[in-house]
């Protein structure tokens, strides 16, 4: 209905060693900066686009303005001063960190949680995916000028986060799952304030598929759009959401169940357009499986139990020499951490592998050539990037 | 596409009949939830300053400061932390880690000022509008960051250990000390404490490193007995453990233990001497008495490079060490573990020497450059209560003394015990033991002035005593022996309803109508020792003394006779750590003498 007749004429020509032929004099492309402040994403990170006309040519994705060393400060703090760090890799969603840093301490160092501690971790990192998914759905109708959405969506975040202020202590950053359990029980009363939550979380699915889901113009402005070709998903290591959305089943809790996952029943939701449309509707979805997974863990776990494991003293916990790579399905897919430890009391090293990195810097970079310059926020946004996951 | 998706998104316009959502009164503050983790406040009489909070804080936004007002004491450094707002995360380590729980966090979260400085702040000294909230985060529940339990010592069973004085604990293998090692926090309170300052944080790490020779090594600096003070030390160290506050204290003195007893004896001079250099010095000085304090004096004298000879008037070194404490608390091995090394370092004895006797002061003057002397307390002192002058009444430590030179002492059926502090224990567990031994069955009652709870000797020898089977009836105060046709009947005491005055001096107040008989064939008073400094007569009027009689000694344990140093039970204590520490001071004090000679 809408679409743009190409005229290749335009474009540039690939030179000898396969890269692009732009020649600025030419007056045939200009630069512009997309970014790094951009309300679009979560932290800065620019784009630097070439455009003919109101067509992409070439983008380059460029990252290291929130650089902070997370990763090397962490090779200097004790094992249980990490965690208060290691929150930072993920502003809107932290817990995942949180709980892929007491794992990889737990596991190496050979500590078994108790069950109760285990449920409440459940629920927390369920909780955090439907905090950063009321933001990320709606802020797909964001990018093309559709705001409305994003205001009920960060109205009932906020309910949540006030769940989270009073199991955790914190709003945003609740520092909760610590190496060797979780930092308290359920305050009482807590599960009947989640269920008012949840169900203003119901409102919401259905007032956003009837602003978002069934509108004319976010249909034209994404249905089609930014399609990731079903060759790249293995080929660029796509994971979770975005690889759903084309089809491809991909979920840690599924294919590695950690935690409470595997006494739970839930079916992630898969696509099949791979387009901005699907990538949505995919994670509309797992917002609803959240909020059922909420649900079923608060009927299911126990009312009591211990919150932590025996440590060693934590001033001088040592873990033995060793390495593991812990995985968990954050919103955007596998988010992983690779933890070395070499017998001390610090961490050797340790490192986040988490989907953005492939997302911004490679996936984005390569979806945006022949995009409209209109189209780029949108995209994006589709591929969920979390930038200072990509420099820690 | 379809209609619908042209028509759906109007369903946005219902919201237009709803309450908006967003706060209507921007003035008021909505509280934080009651875990909040808002503003630090903290029960500054309940924190001990021990500095786990600024040592957990992992972006350093706590400092350990000095506060007005808050004076370093015994368990208590005096410091307080401040926070700065600038660094902190509000993680709340610093309140969970806190060994008092002194430190909380409020649910207060806004603060507004316009200088930069007043965000770095002493918690409960600066006062804040949230002190006294009710609100905010405290340490969960059954959420510990360190162990509060001790890790068990594993003992004889009473019933294994009644009849011999083979020592009863056992000590820790080597992965309860390093659990037990583990629950150090390292805020040296006990260093402060202890009278040697012994660095005891750091032998403890050496533990945890499984790194025996550096913690030998360690507790060299400041004891050359460790074996012994690993047994017996009175370990005000642990009555002062940040641990202790909100569980057990850390069982410092058994970790001492442990290390030196995984350093064998052979193994001493290769770990101790690694990179020693000693120049030896023109100068003598002559020690009497072989207690800790003078041993101690002794040990670090040579390393100084004196020649030092110590005089011995019993056949064997240690003073009340080898002969007062029984062989089941320290047995005689591990006595001379620790004093076959000093003397192995140069230090000349001789045995079987009483000065003031054999060899007069003045000789020692005229022979050496120094004195020190640590002649201790070992005159024992009588109730004086009727009937005490009796052959059958015994001075504990008389009798200690006997059991550890091997002479057979009198042991009847039936012994009454008068006194309550560790000597007492001490010698009606060995009594206990004897009677054992020689009757197959036990008939030993202690009685003292001091009721149960203010009983002066340590609670455990109390449980052990009666795990043993004798009895101890505290709460009487002795009248008189009763004695028929010569022969000893018991002991009549009665009720004594408090020891001290107001003012806090001995003053016993007795109920008369209440009367008790122990029956006895056989009475030993322990109610305290006394010095016997006659070998100084000679040079008494040069010595100042203090209205209790004591030496008078300045910091050095010097006397007023410059040449002469004193210390140990005589000075202060009475206790084998603060010989050890004074013997250690005197001797730094006699090198400064002879220096400046
Ligand atoms: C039964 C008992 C149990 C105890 N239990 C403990 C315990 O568990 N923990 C603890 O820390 N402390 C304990 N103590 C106290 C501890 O033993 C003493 O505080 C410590 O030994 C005192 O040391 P010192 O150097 O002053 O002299 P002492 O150990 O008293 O030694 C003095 C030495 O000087 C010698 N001497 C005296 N006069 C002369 C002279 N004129 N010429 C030559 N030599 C002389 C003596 O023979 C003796 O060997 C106990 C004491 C007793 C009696």
């Amino acid at each position: 209905m809408f679409s743009i007749k190409e005229d290749r004429s335009k474009f540039p020509t690939k030179k000898a060693d396969g890269t692009l032929d732009i020649d600025l004099d030419s007056q045939k492309y200009v630069k512009i900066w997309q970014g790094p402040n951009h309300p679009g994403i979560t932290g800065n990170m620019a784009l630097e686009l070439t455009v003919s006309g109101d067509e992409v040519v070439q983008s380059k994705t460029h990252v290291g303005y929130l650089y902070r060393a997370f990763e090397k400060l962490m090779e200097r703090r004790k094992f249980i001063q990490c965690f208060p760090i290691c929150i930072r890799m993920c502003v809107p969603e932290p817990d995942i960190n949180e709980y892929l840093l007491a794992a990889s301490v737990e596991e190496l160092g050979g500590i078994e949680v108790p069950e109760m501690a285990e449920w409440l971790r459940t629920l927390v990192l369920e909780m955090a995916r439907v905090t950063i998914l009321l933001r990320g759905v709606p802020g797909q109708g964001g990018t093309m000028s559709l705001g409305m959405g994003v205001q009920w969506g960060v109205y009932v975040r906020d309910l949540m986060l006030d769940r989270f202020e009073e199991l955790t202590g914190g709003r945003v950053y609740h520092m909760y799952i610590a190496p060797g359990g979780v930092r308290g029980l359920l305050p009482s009363g807590f599960k009947d304030r989640m269920e008012e939550v949840l169900k203003k979380v119901d409102e919401f699915v259905v007032d956003i598929d009837n602003l978002m889901f069934n509108n004319a113009v976010f249909k034209v402005r994404t249905k089609g759009v930014g399609i990731i070709d079903k060759d790249w998903i293995d080929q660029y290591s796509v994971v979770g959401p975005n690889a759903r959305a084309a089809g491809i089943m991909r979920d840690v809790r599924k294919d590695y169940p950690y935690l409470k996952y595997d006494q739970l029943d839930f079916e992630p939701h898969t696509e099949t357009d791979s387009d901005i449309y699907a990538r949505s509707r995919v994670r509309w979805h797992d917002l609803q499986t959240s909020v059922d997974l909420i649900r079923q863990i608060m009927a299911k776990m126990p009312e009591k139990g211990e919150i932590r494991a025996k440590t060693p003293n934590v001033l001088h916990w040592k873990i033995p020499k060793g390495e593991t790579y812990q995985r968990i399905e954050s919103s955007r897919g596998e988010y992983g951490f690779y933890m070395v430890t070499d017998g001390s009391a610090y961490p050797r090293r340790i490192n986040l592998r988490g989907p953005s990195y492939n997302s911004a810097m490679v996936l984005l970079e390569k979806m945006l050539v022949n995009a409209n310059i209109s189209d780029v926020s949108s995209l994006m946004v589709s591929l969920a990037t979390c930038p200072p996951e990509i420099e820690r | 596409m379809s209609i619908k998706d042209i028509l759906s998104p109007f369903s946005a316009w219902k919201k237009v009949i709803k309450d908006p959502v967003t706060v209507k009164d921007p003035f008021n503050d909505r509280p934080g939830a009651p875990r909040y983790r808002g503003f630090h406040k903290n029960e500054l009489d309940k924190c001990i300053g021990c500095g786990a909070c600024e040592e957990i804080c992992q972006n350093a936004a706590i400092d350990m400061v000095p506060v007005e007002g808050i004076e370093t004491v015994e368990g208590d450094s005096g410091l307080r932390p401040m926070v700065d707002y600038g660094r902190c995360c509000w993680c709340a380590l610093c309140v969970d880690i806190c060994s008092t729980n002194s430190l909380t966090l409020s649910n207060e979260y806004t603060w507004i000022d316009s200088d930069p400085d007043v965000f770095r702040f002493i918690p409960g000294y600066d006062k804040k509008e949230w002190d006294n909230s009710k609100l905010g985060w405290t340490k969960p529940k059954n959420y510990d960051l360190n162990t509060y339990e001790r890790v068990e010592m594993k003992e004889l069973h009473p019933e294994e250990r009644d009849k011999s004085f083979i020592e009863f604990v056992k000590g820790y293998s080597k992965e309860q000390a390093e659990a037990e090692a583990d629950r150090c926090i390292d805020c040296g309170l006990c260093t402060a404490t202890c009278p040697a300052h012994m660095s005891i944080p750091e032998y403890i790490k050496a533990i945890r490193n499984d790194d025996m020779e550096e913690g030998l090594r360690i507790m060299y600096e400041t004891n050359p007995l460790p074996e012994i003070c690993g047994r017996i030390c009175t370990h005000k160290c642990e009555t002062v453990c940040a641990i202790g506050h909100k569980g057990e204290p850390l069982s410092i003195r058994w970790l001492k233990r442990y290390i030196a007893d995984q350093v064998p004896e052979s193994k001493y001079k290769e770990v101790l001497e690694q990179g020693l250099e000693i120049t030896p010095k023109s100068k003598k000085v002559a020690i009497i008495g072989s207690g800790p304090s003078g041993l101690s004096a002794a040990y670090y004298l040579s390393r100084m490079g004196y020649a030092t000879k110590i005089f011995e008037s019993l056949p064997e070194a240690g003073g009340m060490m080898r002969y007062g404490i029984p062989s089941y608390r320290l047995p005689y091995d591990q006595i001379d573990k620790d004093i076959n090394y000093i003397l192995s370092c140069g230090v000349e004895i001789e045995y079987n020497v009483k000065i003031g006797k054999d060899i007069t002061i003045e000789q020692l003057e005229k022979d050496y450059d120094a004195v020190f002397s640590g002649t201790g307390l070992h005159l024992g002192r009588s109730t004086r209560i009727p009937g005490s002058e009796h052959e059958n009444v015994f001075f504990a430590t008389d009798l200690l003394r006997e059991i550890s030179l091997g002479t057979e002492i009198k042991v009847d059926e039936k012994i009454v015990v008068i006194g309550g502090g560790n000597v007492a224990m001490d010698i009606t567990r060995s009594l206990a033991r004897l009677q054992n031994q020689k009757y197959g069955k036990v008939d030993v009652l202690a009685t003292c002035l001091e009721a149960e709870d203010i009983m002066p000797a340590d609670r455990e020898e109390v449980v052990e005593a009666r795990e043993e089977k004798a009895i101890v009836d505290p709460g009487w105060g002795p009248k008189d022996i009763k004695i028929e046709n010569g022969k000893i009947k018991g002991l009549n005491v009665v009720k004594c309803l408090s020891v001290f005055d107001d003012e806090g001096r001995f003053s016993p107040k007795f109920d008369e109508d209440k009367k008790k008989f122990f029956p006895a064939e056989m009475v030993v008073e322990s109610i305290g020792q006394g010095m016997d400094l006659t070998y100084i007569d000679s040079i008494k009027d040069k010595l100042e003394f203090s209205d209790r009689g004591r030496i008078v000694v300045n910091e050095k344990y010097q006397s007023s006779l410059p040449w002469f140093f004193v210390g140990g039970d005589i000075i202060k204590g009475p206790d084998v750590i603060n010989g050890i520490a004074n013997g250690h001071i005197a001797a730094k004090g006699i090198d400064e003498f002879l220096n400046k000679k």
